[in-house]
């Protein structure tokens, strides 16, 4: 297939050419800067900023960890702690991990379906400026020590009029404004690109996964984010102008914020969870070289993931004490979620049995996935179990199980893209062996940080304290999540190290260096302002039969 | 539930590395048409697997939910315990206004009775956990929910604050004594009498100190005057084995620290700081310890 593509760029006119790499790039200079529209540009500092928000909250987690090595330790008191925990969960959900899939969305979607640029170009933009100021009105106001303290979550009443400490409740409340409205944005223009951009000859059944993935997030987003964006309206209208939507005492209901938060909150996990399963596929179809097994049931499993992610948010309040029977019809629902996410896997390791598997870092990642994400997983249907839930809920192990689910699940296929999706980005290969180095020292740091919380949670440690007593006996196991961490981060150095190396000297990559089937590797490394100068077109012959 | 699990991910696990050493081995990527239908063969057969283990899981879960669930008796204590940033105050209900109870922080139980707890919180949202004796639920304030537990051997249980309540979430625990009935009987007897009146000099001046001092703006001390409810009642403070919800030892020291200064040891909490001149505080302290 790549005498195709090249026959595309070279049956065009230089003058031609010219003339379109005017029309589509950004004007120069820093006002060109500033009103850059093209989804490459905005896609790019989109995942740049994601990165930075991620090691933010890293550098957050790490200080937490430093914390909890040691019982009674006096290093943070219990205010800094709470407003550190909380910018830690709110940085990774709302200014990481959401954003940085829908940033890979804005690059990737307009390429794989053989388009020039997103679908509301100045909207994407409007998005991204939003999403930025959002992130720096948040550490500005954490500088200041006004950061929000009442964790991610945010429950009345603590968060609310009463009890809620100055304005830390409202910058959370606000904060969730600005990422939302960015985050509905790029759900729209994602859903117009794959619906009305694509190129000619790619029906449904030849969407790549990744797309399709990307829709499926992105009618999530549309149908959970209002639910959040209501929630935290209502809580500053509670703080600032004195209505009664959570306060008890005046008639108003905590529980009802539980109900709107987690409407979006569940959902919130797999629109974190779908699109990396999209990377997944992509790295499993292209490494194994075949076309990914079972197509059609990938696509509907995530269908039905999307539609069976919104009946679960119950099972974040078992300990509300709802009544048995609806809590037991929720229990059903999340262990029954687990059947796409089992038809996923198994599609999978069917298409690595039947290919030709190469171990490059991309497909190195996946693999750390499988491991990781399949506990994470087994433990979630533990944690649907009404009365295992109550033991266990809100301790260490929930913070494990979501590690496993969230870090396995999305990070881990975040980080294998990176790899595979670098020269496409960049024009450069990434160093394959520092790669290696990364995966190893995350994957192990990883599992040293989030094991012991299972057993340390199975032990009674409950979440979101910031000091234990030495005589719980929960001190070694804190001490080698800890020393877990530290290799994480130091597996986080080498990437970064990986970036900046190889994208000044990296090996400089044709334009399908993987010997891919989607679109975008059908055009230059990387693409120009236009992506194609000649349409792109989809055809069967292009799936790889050999 | 465990032993499945793993069983689960031992097979899936066993499954990948196959797939990888096969995968790596072939030379050609197989794609044909009967190996594509022996492929949906297996995935379909792998995904029916999964279907029934966990019908398995969640008709166990339902069954274990229900035995949990199922402890209702009609001999039952019946204790109500209300949520406060950062304490837990425990009345212990009965039919009769002076057969009744309050005490905080540290509750004791009859060993093979069951007990219902009601809870609801006076502020924010706290969650009530014995991590040995019962699951978590949670104190929400508008509401009233319940839980049951029973204890089968006596000791005393440590328990937790679940649900992030503030500054002071690390340092709310309660503590649950399960002890033979007559000891229990003998216990609750105890509780609800009214306090100790002082017997010694020191003693007489401490309760005084307690009358015209802050101390009675917050605490109740029922016998005396000092009928206050914002914090724990002290009627018998010197039967409880700690200060502040699980914070300190209850020692004589620890207490005189704990007037003086509350923030030293739980800081940002709710109880003010204190000056009292020493004899004053060492008298407060000496009556304080004798309201067994």
């Amino acid at each position: 297939m790549s005498a195709g593509p090249a026959s595309i760029r070279e049956s065009i006119s230089a003058g031609d050419r010219a003339r379109l790499d005017r029309v589509w790039s950004d004007a120069p200079g820093f006002y060109g800067w500033l009103t850059a529209v093209n989804h490459k540009s905005i896609g790019k500092r989109y995942i740049i900023t994601a990165f930075v928000f991620f090691l933010l909250g890293g550098l957050l987690a790490a200080t937490m960890r430093l914390q909890l090595a040691r019982p009674a330790n006096p290093l943070i008191g219990p205010d800094r702690y709470n407003e550190i925990f909380t910018m830690h969960g709110t940085t990774m959900m709302f200014l990481f991990a959401v954003p940085v899939f829908e940033a890979l969305g804005v690059y990737l979607v307009p390429l794989m379906v053989g388009t020039r640029n997103i679908a509301f170009p100045r909207l994407n933009a409007f998005s991204y400026w939003l999403y930025l100021f959002g992130g720096i009105f948040l550490y500005v106001m954490f500088a200041r020590n006004m950061g929000p303290d009442v964790g991610w979550f945010a429950y009345p009443p603590l968060s609310g009029p009463q009890y809620g400490l100055a304005k830390r409740p409202d910058v959370w409340a606000q904060l969730i404004t600005f990422t939302e409205v960015a985050a509905l944005a790029i759900s729209v223009e994602i859903i117009v690109t794959a619906f009305k951009l694509r190129a000619p000859g790619m029906s449904l059944n030849r969407i790549p996964v990744f797309v399709w993935a990307q829709v499926v997030t992105a009618f999530m987003v549309i149908f959970a984010m209002p639910a959040i964006m209501l929630a935290s309206t209502s809580l500053i209208l509670d703080r600032l102008v004195g209505t009664h939507f959570f306060t008890p005492q005046d008639g108003g209901d905590p529980l009802l914020w539980q109900h709107l938060f987690w409407f979006f909150g569940h959902p919130e996990v797999y629109i974190i969870f779908i699109p990396a399963t999209g990377i997944v596929s992509t790295i499993v179809s292209t490494f194994s070289r075949r076309p990914i097994v079972g197509y059609l049931a990938i696509v509907l499993s995530l269908v039905s993931i999307a539609f069976m992610g919104f009946g679960l948010w119950v099972h974040h309040m078992f300990a509300t004490g709802l009544p048995d029977l609806g809590a037991s019809f929720f229990t059903a629902a999340s262990i029954m979620i687990a059947i796409p996410s089992g038809v996923q896997i198994f599609c999978w390791i069917a298409t690595m049995w039947s290919g030709r598997v190469s171990m490059r870092a991309p497909m190195l990642w996946v693999i750390g996935f499988f491991v990781v994400f399949v506990i994470g997983g087994l433990t979630g249907v533990m944690l649907a179990a009404v009365p295992l839930n109550l033991q266990v809920h809100d301790t260490f192990f929930v913070v494990a199980h979501f590690h496993y689910v969230l870090i396995g699940g999305a990070v881990f296929p975040l980080f294998g893209g990176m790899y595979y999706w670098f020269p496409k980005i960049t024009g450069r290969l990434m160093h394959e062996r520092l790669g290696v180095a990364h995966f190893w020292l995350f994957f192990i740091g990883f599992n040293l940080t989030f094991f012991p919380m299972h057993l340390l949670g199975l032990r009674g440690m409950p979440r979101r304290v910031y000091t234990y007593p030495p005589e719980m006996g929960w001190g070694a196991l804190n001490l080698l999540a800890t020393a877990g961490a530290f290799l994480m981060a130091a597996g986080v150095i080498v990437f970064l190290w990986n970036v900046a190396w190889s994208w000044r000297r990296g090996e400089v990559a044709s334009d399908n260096p993987w010997d891919a089937s989607t679109l975008e590797w059908a055009t230059s490394s990387p693409p120009g302002p236009c992506n194609f100068p000649r349409r792109a077109c989809s055809s069967p012959t292009k799936m790889r039969r050999s | 539930m465990l032993i499945v699990c793993t069983v689960v991910f031992v097979l899936v696990m066993g499954a990948l590395t196959v797939a990888l050493v096969r995968g790596r081995r072939s030379r050609l990527p197989a794609t044909d048409a009967a190996a594509d239908s022996r492929l949906h063969t297996a995935v379909g057969i792998a995904v029916t697997a999964t279907i029934v283990v966990l019908f398995g899981l969640l008709i166990a879960s339902f069954i274990t939910q229900r035995a949990v669930e199922s402890l209702h008796a009609s001999s039952a204590v019946t204790i109500d315990i209300i949520g406060h940033q950062w304490w837990w105050e425990a009345h212990y209900e009965d039919a009769q206004p002076d057969r009744r109870a309050t005490t905080a922080n540290e509750i004791h139980i009859p060993v093979g009775r069951p007990i219902v707890l009601k809870l609801t919180s006076r502020d924010v949202i706290h969650s009530f956990w014995v991590p040995s004796l019962d699951g978590k639920r949670d104190l929400i304030p508008g509401y009233t929910t319940a839980i049951w537990m029973q204890a089968d051997r006596p000791g005393v249980y440590r328990g937790q604050c679940a649900e992030f309540c503030g500054r002071r979430h690390a340092n709310m625990a309660p503590f649950v004594t399960a002890e033979h009935e007559d000891q229990f009987d003998r216990w609750l007897a105890s509780q609800r009498a009214a306090s100790r009146a002082p017997s010694t000099e020191a003693e007489r001046h401490g309760q005084q100190v307690f009358l015209t001092s802050s101390c009675a703006l917050c605490h109740t001390i029922r016998g005396t005057s000092a009928s206050a409810t914002v914090g724990p009642d002290l009627t018998h403070i010197a039967s409880r084995g700690s200060l502040a919800a699980g914070t300190l030892a209850n020692t004589r020291e620890h207490m005189a620290r704990w007037i003086e200064d509350p923030h030293v040891n739980k800081p940002l909490n709710q109880m003010p700081p204190n000056s009292l001149a020493g004899g004053d505080l060492n008298a407060l302290v000496a009556y304080l310890e004798s309201l067994r």
